[in-house]
């Protein structure tokens, strides 16, 4: 354990020194500039037209945009899971968590209230 | 700078370090970790920023029906604008990576070309952002219309305002790259621009696919 943990750390953003050779920092630049123009057409292929089955599309969106995430955090932001990189990735790991509870808990929640409550208009009605 | 010699001091959890074997001198050492805070703290402000961005995207989840009867995203939606607008953003990330790369190869030209094309799509994606709310607006579907609209004027615009934020912000990195050259302070703000970019674009690819291609579909 110490002798690893004791390996110096790295900005996120920043890539390992010994990386740093032009060609190298261009190829993973690009590689990962296909791949999110790649997943960024399908997104859009996938939800302007009849291809997919229609209920599934916006499941299929969100695990395009959560893979294109990934493609953005790996290549441009050169996260990694190595040594020098656990605490930007623990970082990471605690907000993802934290925008996921606020958001998933407030779809559920409010999904509920809106089957407990009557419809907007009838509410309205009897204000009047 | 006088924390050259006091490091230990400033530093008492070798937070940055090298295990106490290394070849690196200790300014060098110094310099290395004081990079690694100040881009870890600009980590930890994009996260909470993240968290901020995951709120209004929580409002809006919970209000994309809330139309009070007006235009949904079906009607509003311009998706090829969405899609030059995605190119823009997509294309000046990989532009401010390799004005990245300008830097660690202490190259300025690749440094200013690479910040100056990313100034320009930056730009245009702020236009196009620009002539789609007015354009809403002109067919009162401004943000007063619903709560739909109020939450998708604030998503967006919220964002259009980090986008805003973020080209000031590298006009002034390349003056001070311009005017100091390539000190260790003025890189460590390049650092924390860079991370910003690239954050706002990820932001924009949950935007692109919840708000407007999920809206367009519904």
């Amino acid at each position: 354990m110490s002798e690893h943990a004791r390996q110096a750390d790295i900005a996120p953003g920043d890539e390992p020194i010994d990386d740093r050779e032009i060609a190298k920092g261009v190829r993973g630049y690009l590689i990962g500039l296909g791949l999110a123009t790649l997943l960024t057409v399908v997104s859009f292929v996938v939800a302007g037209t009849g291809w997919v089955w229609a209920p599934s599309i916006p499941i299929a969106l969100a695990v395009l945009a959560v893979a294109q995430m990934g493609v953005h955090l790996v290549f441009f932001l050169h996260i990694t899971t190595g040594p020098d990189n656990v605490n930007n990735v623990m970082a990471l790991a605690f907000g993802v968590l934290i925008v996921f509870l606020v958001i998933a808990g407030s779809l559920w929640i409010v999904s509920h209230l809106n089957q407990n409550m009557l419809p907007m208009d009838q509410i309205m009605q009897m204000q009047r | 700078m006088s924390g050259h010699h006091s490091t230990a001091g400033m530093d008492p959890n070798h937070i940055g370090h090298a295990g106490g074997s290394g070849p690196p001198s200790h300014a060098a050492r110094a310099a290395g970790s004081k990079r690694v805070i100040a881009g870890y703290g600009f980590w930890i402000f994009l996260l909470s920023d993240i968290i901020m961005f995951a709120a209004f995207f929580a409002s809006y989840a919970v209000l994309t029906d809330a139309t009070a009867k007006g235009p949904s995203g079906r009607d509003l939606f311009d998706l090829h604008g969405v899609a030059w607008e995605t190119a823009c953003l997509l294309l000046s990330s990989f532009t401010s990576g390799i004005a990245t790369i300008g830097v660690w190869a202490r190259r300025k030209s690749w440094f200013y070309g690479g910040m100056a094309v990313t100034f320009v799509l930056g730009a245009t994606f702020l236009g196009l952002e620009l002539r789609e709310f007015t354009s809403l607006v002109a067919r009162d579907a401004g943000p007063s219309r619903s709560a739909f609209l109020s939450a998708f004027f604030t998503l967006v615009g919220c964002h259009g305002l980090h986008v805003t934020a973020g080209l000031l912000w590298l006009l002034t990195m390349m003056a001070q790259v311009w005017a100091k050259g390539f000190r260790p302070d003025i890189l460590r703000r390049v650092l924390c621009f860079s991370l910003f970019w690239h954050a706002l674009d990820i932001v924009w690819v949950a935007l692109f696919s919840v708000v407007y291609l999920m809206g367009a579909g519904r």
